[in-house]
């Protein structure tokens, strides 16, 4: 089962436009490195914990955001205070968790169908060299065949395991990627068949 | 009614279809024959997925290769490679949107087809997670909520149980449209009112499902 | 373009999200873990080649920043792309296209060494020369600072092109896509 990050509510920040939230954290992003200092980061810390607060986003969303970086983010403190001091240090650090917070912002109050259908609206105004029904169409077929080609790799994986090489990459990519690969065609002529060019 | 006028099919320089000629009115059609003998390529001829290396296949003495995909349905083995959506519905309405139908009248026949098999349960699952059988009925509801005038089904039974095999049959049955099968599974071909025998490339038997699958069965013990 | 061009690259992109479940193999002495995403990003340039193999991981970046888990360790959503590594992730789209290119260019003469050498030239120079500098600016550290810190995951990355190298060789012979009817 494919799930996304979202957490369910109704807040403002939930009903927003996801156009508008993406491009709310795309001037948050510019203006921390463009106008680099204290100041800015003081504010975008106030905006972004407003943000959360609004959303009814626990400390715990806040937590399993940062998470994934923490050892990364750790590293970087120890360097800056080894090769600048802890001033800079504190900076790095925290405007990278303000990003990082930010950005989790968006992910946690949009649901993946909201950005799909985001960018089936987008595609509309779009020029008439983009190829959209194909960009749309890439998008829903790489969402439909992951929970599939997932279930091909543990099918894979049971059959080397049979066979004592379940920690081989080579017995485990090579059946993945040629049965993969192999069902392309018929696939491609299903698409054909049902009218599409 | 759909003719093939001497249609030869040939692939990196081996020849799949050899001078194929016949015309086919009736309203159930089946096809057998071994691994390799040509039938599947015959099959995705019907609607323009393959197309001939010489000869012509026409529906109603047209040949645009648009119209038949149009107005040919094709339902695959495997409902996995045929559904191209995450969620039934959408699945349903991709064939529509190619045809640059009105959004209500996309809603309403997506309504009636699921309505039609008792799927209306499926509506907002994901595909993925269906059963084997569920998944086979979306691909057939796929296919025949373009509203096609034939349906060509390869091998559709292979990956279902019993229980799931009877159902797509008893579905099978009740179509209006003309439907040509191609199938290993001869009891599927039972009642049909024709059926051709491929090997190697091209047609050794032609007529009354009675006669040609004795024979088949009979050639396949010696 | 074609449409079996646009499910190639939507099966490869999958295929890579896939591998975030491939358990993580730590190599002894450097101890540092080997995912195997990032070898699925080689195996998309060596087997689809540029074009397709680029949007493939395109594609996939795409469905990360819309909120799904696909990255190794469940990560995903825009945050990926506003940390200290994100200059990899771009860096992916780049290796993937320069291995493809590479590969596209050598197709009838490539063998085991060279597929290594491509997979070595994309996968690891040209990815660490987005993601260093990049890590250096959003960190505010030096170059060298940077390089220094990401010189233990290198020979990780040799070893996935040793691996990688070698699938592009199999199905190279098995069931090629790049030479195949262009």
């Amino acid at each position: 089962m494919l799930t996304d990050l979202y957490v369910t509510g109704d807040s403002p920040v939930h009903r927003t436009r996801p156009v508008i939230k993406i491009a709310a954290l795309i001037v948050l992003c510019t203006s921390l490195f463009a106008f680099e200092g204290r100041e800015s980061l003081l504010i975008s810390a106030v905006i972004v914990t407003a943000g959360f607060a609004l959303a009814g986003l626990k400390a715990r969303h806040a937590w399993q955001s940062l998470r994934p970086a923490l050892w990364i983010l750790i590293a970087i403190f120890a360097v800056q205070v080894y090769l600048a001091d802890l001033a800079l240090a504190a900076f790095v650090v925290s405007r990278f968790a303000v990003l990082i917070l930010a950005a989790a912002l968006v992910t946690l109050t949009t649901t993946t169908s909201q950005f799909v259908d985001g960018i089936g609206a987008a595609l509309k105004h779009a020029p008439a060299w983009v190829p959209k029904a194909r960009i749309a169409l890439a998008i829903s077929l790489c969402i439909r065949f992951i929970p599939l080609i997932r279930n091909t790799f543990g099918e894979v994986r049971q059959a080397q395991r049979a066979r004592g090489l379940e920690r081989n990459f080579l017995a485990l990519l090579v059946p993945l990627v040629v049965r993969t690969l192999k069902s392309a065609d018929e696939i491609s002529q299903a698409i054909y068949a049902r009218s599409f060019d | 009614m759909i003719t093939f006028s001497d249609v030869s099919v040939e692939k990196s320089g081996t020849e799949i279809l050899r001078g194929i000629d016949l015309t086919i009115r009736e309203r159930r059609v089946g096809v057998i024959g071994r691994n390799g003998s040509g039938k599947s390529t015959f099959a995705r001829l019907f609607n323009g997925i393959e197309v001939p290396t010489s000869g012509s296949v026409s529906l109603d003495a047209s040949g645009d290769p648009k119209q038949l995909r149009r107005h040919v349905g094709f339902v695959f083995q495997n409902p996995d490679n045929q559904i191209v959506y995450p969620i039934v519905w959408e699945d349903l309405e991709f064939g529509l949107k190619n045809l640059g139908l009105p959004r209500d009248e996309i809603r309403q026949r997506v309504d009636d087809v699921l309505k039609r098999f008792g799927l209306q349960h499926l509506r907002d699952r994901f595909t993925h997670q269906l059963s084997g059988g569920e998944k086979q009925m979306v691909a057939l509801a796929g296919v025949l909520v373009m509203q096609p005038r034939m349906i060509v089904f390869d091998e559709p039974t292979t990956l279902l149980d019993l229980w799931n095999k009877q159902m797509l049959m008893a579905a099978m049955e009740e179509l209006e449209q003309h439907i040509v099968v191609v199938s290993h599974d001869l009891e599927l071909l039972k009642g049909f009112d024709r059926v051709l025998h491929f090997d190697d490339g091209v047609i050794i038997e032609d007529g009354e499902p009675g006669a040609v699958i004795a024979n088949y069965v009979a050639r396949s013990r010696c | 373009m074609q449409t079996r061009d646009v499910v190639f690259i939507a099966l490869f992109a999958a295929i890579i999200a896939a591998l975030a479940v491939f358990p993580p193999i730590t190599l002894p002495v450097i101890a540092v873990p080997i995912t195997a995403q990032s070898l699925g990003v080689m195996l998309a340039g060596g087997i689809l080649g540029a074009k397709r193999g680029g949007l493939a991981v395109l594609l996939l970046l795409v469905l990360v920043a819309i909120g799904l888990p696909l990255l190794s360790g469940g990560r995903g959503g825009f945050g990926v792309f506003l940390g200290p590594t994100a200059g990899y992730l771009a860096g992916w789209v780049v290796a993937a296209f320069l291995i493809g290119y590479l590969t596209e260019r050598n197709w009838t003469r490539l063998n085991y060494v060279l597929a290594f050498l491509f997979c070595v030239v994309g996968g690891v120079v040209a990815l660490y020369a987005i993601g260093v500098p990049w890590s250096a600016y959003v960190a505010k550290v030096s170059l060298a600072a940077a390089f220094t810190g990401s010189m233990p995951f290198v020979p990780g990355d040799i070893v996935k092109a040793l691996i990688a190298a070698a699938v592009i060789m199999i199905v190279k012979r098995s069931y090629p896509i790049i030479g195949a009817r262009a």
